[in-house]
């Protein structure tokens, strides 16, 4: 990220906060916010929701761990997700995963070193009718198996 | 629309708008002189999230410009609607009021629909239903075996209406409830409406409603608050936030009603940041309640106030349970509190605070409007009215389905389900998720209600209902929702975090073939154990699928630990790869496998060293003839 928008993201951050009508209880509301500006919540983000909402920043920190939603690790460009939900699971999701790690090379919750594909799994998108599903980014694969792999890869290949 | 200045107002309005669905409604007359002729259409599109996963936003817009470049857009409307349900089937479409029922429609069918169906008035068969047995194509949804047996009362305008405006809503019968609620009735007798109905929460709890309702009225403060529980943390249930994305008004407009009931003021619906569709159709519906007056400062010209905010999730299966919700909602760690004190005292910034489940919400307009002896007279003794299940898994009709209490499991898995999918063995059904327990074959007629489901080791949860057969292992399975609590539980008490790691690691160990009886015996204590000392109901509820298989799966349960073997053949470390006679001596798998332990002469059965072999599955790739088994 280029350290203009960067610190251009933090007078948006900075304007948000400002607006809230109180700023008592509005942490994970903060955080979603940040998240979505920044694409991840680094230590440097942490400290200064801390400082603005004058709170300790490891409380902050507390509540970044504790909500599965927030990364304090940078993603990759393409974020690969697998339905781990039960629907999907029954239905062979756990060997679609195992393929996405040996085919990429990273475990679950981790970002290939080109920084291009996050693989991470998630729990009911609610299309248990496709089941077993893949989505990466906003895009939803359905009735995905072990052979379509390569093919999902290949759609986001450089 | 403008603000409602009054009751009567929206009654006229309501009388108004009358009209706006009849189209939609089923109507014989209407249907028979529609057939074949040039006339008024109206299409609905399902605009859920597994529809729209598929596509659905295509089939609108595709269906949008066939209708316009035909010069059909005076007399046909195309729009989405909320879940049908029958996700399996999706995305749908469907046509009235001739009452066709389109499934597994694709953008490109728009065109054959307009041509063919719209303009010369030709049903097309390709995209009808077929009746898997029968092979008869079915035109009407419900003739459908799937909705037959249906009773839709929290989904009653899911499939119906367009969520996205208000007045399809108030047409039918929207704000009604409120209306005579906040000016006809006084705060106890809506409790005691309440109480008469029979409603119990739906989140999984099963606590009645009213009393809920009067605890929070019992309490005085200068604030007390109502929140709408979406947090739908059971992976693979989609009931609540289908209800929010097709049907979103009927959540407020109740959420009113109970803040009238109790004296709350303000209202909060703590809601997934994973639902962004539910997100975006709750802001639109409260956004237009608010413009209509049906929402904020003295609604419809009374003295009562409401208004409504919504706070985001942010992944956390214990912020299901109300006081780690309420935990959240403050922006703090979602860790459960001690109770007593309930919130019903002190909850929300320490005020008195009632928080209902969003299908249990949805759910009381209907009542109100019907009555609570309409109510009651639907379900069994102890448990009034329906339940939504989202049923999914290895059955055919995968979907959202809303029975009354007291329908049969059987009834649900294989009239409405239409059975095993490929025509595989029943095993067993999971209710509960997470917190419920495994039902077999044996229990299939037993009528569901909360105590009926307690009473045979599971529960009946937020309405997960997952179907499985002979290919699932039972100590996989058990595995699963395991590792699922463990990563979700909390940490704060520690027979949940530390209890339910070890049970982890012993079903591990068993799924690995190191299992030994003690370990059997010592599952079923520390089970036991943690269920009688946890803190919250995650923990207390957390060894139900352990507990639950031993209990109806003992066999395969000592399958891993004497014999080990897997007999579902899932469990990778007691799979065993053999060569069959069809081997024809090739040599292609011995050359490559990685240890060597293949061995046997060319055109000569091949043998594998069981002792050596790491189960890599490279002979089976290998192996031209399919002669590797793994077993």
């Amino acid at each position: 990220m280029c350290s203009n928008c960067l610190s251009e993201n933090f007078i948006v951050l900075e304007n948000f906060i400002n607006d809230l009508p109180s700023k008592e209880g509005a942490l994970i509301e903060v955080l979603h916010k940040a998240q979505g500006l920044f694409g991840y919540l680094p230590q440097e983000v942490q400290a200064f929701v801390a400082e603005k909402l004058n709170i300790p920043v490891s409380k902050v920190y507390g509540v970044v761990t504790f909500y599965s939603y927030f990364t304090i690790k940078p993603r990759g460009e393409y974020v690969i997700n697998v339905c781990m939900g039960t629907a999907c699971f029954v239905r062979g999701s756990g060997d679609v995963l195992d393929e996405f790690q040996k085919k990429l090379k990273v475990k679950n919750g981790e970002t290939t070193d080109n920084g291009r594909f996050t693989l991470g799994s998630l729990r009911c998108v609610g299309a248990c009718g496709l089941a077993p599903v893949v989505t990466v980014n906003d895009k939803v694969y359905g009735h995905v198996t072990v052979d379509q792999v390569d093919k999902i890869l290949a759609d986001y290949a450089e | 629309m403008n603000k409602i200045n009054t009751f009567n107002e929206l009654k006229e309005i309501q009388n108004r708008y009358n009209t706006l669905l009849g189209m939609r409604k089923i109507n014989e007359e209407l249907e028979k002189t529609s057939e074949g002729n040039r006339c008024s259409r109206y299409l609905s599109i399902c605009g859920g999230t597994g529809c729209k996963s598929a596509q659905s936003d295509e089939i609108l817009a595709n269906l949008q410009k066939e209708i316009a470049a035909n010069g059909l857009t005076d007399e046909v409307t195309a729009a989405i609607t909320g879940c049908f349900g029958f996700c399996e089937k999706g995305p749908i479409v469907k046509v009235s009021p001739d009452n066709v029922f389109y499934v597994n429609v694709k953008p490109s069918d728009a065109e054959e629909i307009v041509k063919e169906h719209l303009l010369k008035g030709n049903v097309i068969e390709r995209l009808l239903f077929e009746e898997p047995s029968s092979k008869i194509k079915v035109k009407k949804q419900e003739d459908m075996p799937f909705y037959k047996k249906q009773v839709r009362i929290a989904l009653r305008n899911c499939g119906l209406i367009n969520p996205e405006d208000i007045k399809e809503y108030i047409a039918e019968d929207g704000y009604l409830a409120l209306g005579s609620v906040i000016t006809e009735m006084s705060q106890d007798d809506i409790i005691k409406l309440m109480i008469d109905s029979g409603l119990r929460g739906r989140g999984g709890g099963g606590f009645p409603t009213g009393k809920k309702w009067a605890f929070a009225k019992m309490y005085n403060a200068d604030q007390k608050y109502i929140i709408c529980n979406a947090d739908e943390g059971d992976p693979g249930a989609f009931m609540d936030r289908s209800i929010l994305e097709g049907d979103p008004h009927s959540v407020l407009e109740a959420m009113a009603i109970a803040g009238y009931s109790i004296g709350a003021s303000i209202g909060c619906i703590y809601i997934r940041a994973e639902y962004p569709l539910a997100i975006s159709r709750l802001r639109t519906a409260i956004g237009q309640a608010r413009e209509c007056g049906l929402l904020g400062k003295n609604i419809l010209g009374t003295d009562f106030s409401f208004d409504i905010e919504i706070k985001y999730g942010a992944g956390a299966f214990v912020c299901g349970e109300e006081t780690a919700l309420i935990q959240s909602i403050e922006g703090e760690r979602g860790e459960p509190t001690n109770k007593p004190p309930f919130p019903a005292q002190s909850g929300l910034w320490n005020k008195p605070t009632c928080v209902n489940n969003v299908e249990t919400l949805a759910n009381i307009p209907a009542i109100i409007n019907k009555g609570a002896a309409w109510y009651s007279s639907i379900g069994t003794a102890t448990s009034k009215g329906t339940k939504v299940f989202a049923l999914a898994g290895k059955i055919n009709n995968v979907g959202l389905v809303e029975v009354p209490m007291g329908t049969t499991l059987r009834e649900i898995i294989f009239d409405i389900g239409g059975g095993i999918k490929n025509g595989r063995e029943f095993k067993a059904v999971q209710t509960g998720g997470p917190s419920g327990g495994c039902i077999t074959a044996e229990f299939l007629d037993t009528p569901i209600d909360y105590e009926s489901l307690s009473a045979i080791g599971s529960m009946m949860g937020s309405g997960g209902m997952i179907v499985m057969d002979e290919d699932n292992c039972m100590i996989d399975i058990a595995k699963f929702y395991l590792e699922f609590t463990v990563e979700e539980s909390c940490g704060k008490c520690s027979p949940c975090r530390i209890g339910n790691k070890r049970l982890l690691e012993m079903l591990d160990k068993i799924s690995k073939g190191n299992g030994t009886k003690e370990d059997l015996h010592k599952l079923k204590s520390l089970g036991n154990t943690i269920k009688d000392t946890s803190l919250c109901g995650l923990g207390q509820t957390a060894p139900n699928p352990v507990l639950s298989t031993i209990k109806y799966f003992l066999n395969e349960y000592e399958a891993h630990i004497y014999d080990k073997t897997c007999p579902a053949g899932v469990c990778k470390n007691l799979l065993r790869y053999n060569i069959t006679d069809k081997c024809i001596g090739c040599t292609k798998c011995a050359r490559q496998c990685p240890v060597n332990c293949i061995s046997g002469k060319v055109k000569t059965l091949h043998v594998i060293d069981q002792d050596k072999c790491i189960k890599c599955g490279a002979c089976q790739t290998a192996c031209p003839v399919n002669a590797i088994v793994k077993k």
